[in-house]
């Protein structure tokens, strides 16, 4: 087997592992249904309630994709904003920061008073939590402009837009696309929380319901549905990342 | 009325209290002249070619180019520092063609012409033997070709001034020497005026007109020293004599700066 293969398989083989782990630690150790269910219990949850998890599945995921596409937009106008200018940087950061550090558990209370249960809190939560590391990376991406290439653009005349467009936003899009990986499964941590405090209808909302009645498989059953959506986005916004900025990932492999 | 004329500049960095960078400096150059600028590191060489591009103003004295007083970037100036900063993104040809994308003078009929712009960038690539990396990438050229494109990119436009700061200060001893030549060249076929930053005095002695020893900072011009040899000057040259005695003069002024 070839150095390439065994970097594709060890992903599969490490999964694998974890769930056989955690079969054989609860049927070892008797771990009671309610405490801990075994993976082949919540997989054959999720059969079971298969068309229910599928509803709210497909619920979490466009509620997620909403609230994360708000994101990356404002994430973006924020992160160029505060990347190019020093001044609204010093002036946003420490907001930024404070509100960063607000449990979004704290918020969704306050959303389900202003706009009721449903889907616009759970919007709100995800793009709330998601958009912070895309800012902070866009900013980084264009205030780490070498100041020698800063000089020879201004030396020629070039208006701080052109420097903008033609060199600090294409330099910042590793940055960019590296920060859409980590904020999409933030937006999801974001969207099932909502779900879970104050919803009618979504995977968080699914798992309160079974985790009252003890449906413990199904929550474990829900809880993997989660893990699943999230590593695919995640695997979908990683290969837009090698794609568009391919030029940053020389001699790995480009694809 | 020389091109550019430094008259008692000064600069301090950080207020009142801060560093004196440069102080009561003057110098004039000539058009079309080849001046090295040579002294010991931090003594505000840099700082000098800065302010002759307006990237940076003096707190005290005046500078003149082409007859009018710098008080802000000049526009159509080719500036190249050590590091060549090419965009790993575009192809070699693009990162040449960036200046005519944003200058003043060329930006709006960059698409009309577009053309054109490229024969000229295929044109000075090949002067510097680039002409077949042109659609490579930066990060598949070596140090030395980088470089090259670096000056490229300075010269498409066809500045009238050329202000380099330190641009062979890192590479090897062979890929230097061999840059000296293409930079002779394009120097002798093109016709603009240099200002050179370096601390490599044979550099200096090969490439210039005209050398300036600046004391330590804050800088001053402590010698100045013509530089008479007949062009294209060779690298065996650099070993005459009469080259030799020129470095000596030259170290052991830096060395008395230094020192004192």
């Amino acid at each position: 087997m070839n150095e390439s293969t065994k970097l594709q398989l060890a992903p599969w083989v490490a999964t694998i592992a974890l769930f056989a782990f955690w079969e054989v630690g609860c049927r070892l150790f008797q771990i009671p249904e309610f405490i801990l269910p075994t993976p082949t219990a919540s997989i054959a949850a999720f059969f079971q309630y298969f068309y229910a998890i599928m509803f709210n599945a497909w619920f979490t995921l466009w509620v997620t994709m909403v609230g994360f596409a708000i994101a990356v937009v404002f994430g973006l106008f924020l992160g160029v904003l505060t990347g190019a200018s020093a001044l609204s940087y010093a002036a946003l950061y420490p907001i930024l920061v404070g509100f960063n550090a607000i449990p979004k558990v704290a918020i969704v209370p306050v959303l389900v008073i202003w706009f009721g249960i449903g889907a616009v809190p759970a919007v709100l939560t995800a793009f709330l939590i998601s958009f912070f590391p895309i800012v902070v990376n866009v900013a980084t991406g264009i205030a780490t402009l070498e100041p020698e290439l800063k000089d020879v653009l201004r030396s020629l005349g070039a208006r701080p837009l052109d420097i903008l467009f033609k060199v600090g936003l294409p330099r910042a899009m590793p940055y960019f696309f590296a920060s859409l990986k980590v904020a999409v499964t933030l937006a999801f941590v974001g969207s099932v929380i909502s779900e879970t405090i104050a919803g009618n209808r979504g995977i968080g909302y699914l798992m309160l319901q079974a985790s009252s009645s003890f449906r413990v498989p199904l929550v474990f059953a829900g809880l993997i549905t989660v893990a699943v959506m999230g590593v695919g986005m995640y695997a979908i916004f990683a290969l837009i990342e090698k794609r568009m900025t391919g030029w940053a990932f020389r001699g790995q492999g480009r694809a | 009325m020389s091109f550019i004329g430094i008259d008692a500049v000064s600069l301090r960095y950080g207020g009142d209290e801060g560093t004196l960078a440069v102080e009561d400096c003057s110098l004039s150059i000539e058009r079309g002249e080849f001046v090295a600028l040579v002294g010991p590191s931090g003594c505000g060489k840099s700082t000098l070619l800065k302010m002759v591009s307006g990237l940076e103003l003096p707190s005290g004295g005046r500078i003149r180019l082409d007859g009018d007083e710098v008080k802000g970037p000049q526009h159509g100036i080719g500036i190249a520092f050590q590091n060549a900063t090419l965009l790993p993104w575009r192809s070699t040809l693009d990162n040449v063609l960036l200046p005519l994308e944003v200058s003043r003078e060329h930006r709006s009929s960059f698409r009309r012409k577009k053309k054109q712009h490229i024969e000229r960038a295929m044109e000075l690539l090949a002067t510097v033997g680039l002409d077949e990396f042109a659609t490579h990438a930066p990060y598949q050229l070596s140090g030395g070709m980088q470089q090259r494109a670096n000056l490229c990119r300075a010269l498409i436009h066809e500045p009238e001034l050329l202000l380099l700061d330190e641009p062979f200060a890192a590479l090897d001893a062979f890929t230097r020497e061999e840059l000296w030549g293409v930079l002779q060249k394009l120097f002798m076929d093109r016709k603009f005026t240099v200002i050179l930053v370096t601390h490599d005095l044979r550099e200096s002695v090969y490439l210039a007109d005209t050398v300036h020893v600046v004391s330590k900072r804050p800088g001053r011009i402590v010698l100045t020293k013509r530089i008479g040899l007949e062009r294209p000057r060779t690298l065996e040259q650099t070993f005459d004599h009469g080259f030799v005695d020129i470095v000596h003069e030259l170290r052991d002024a830096i060395s008395e700066v230094r020192a004192s």
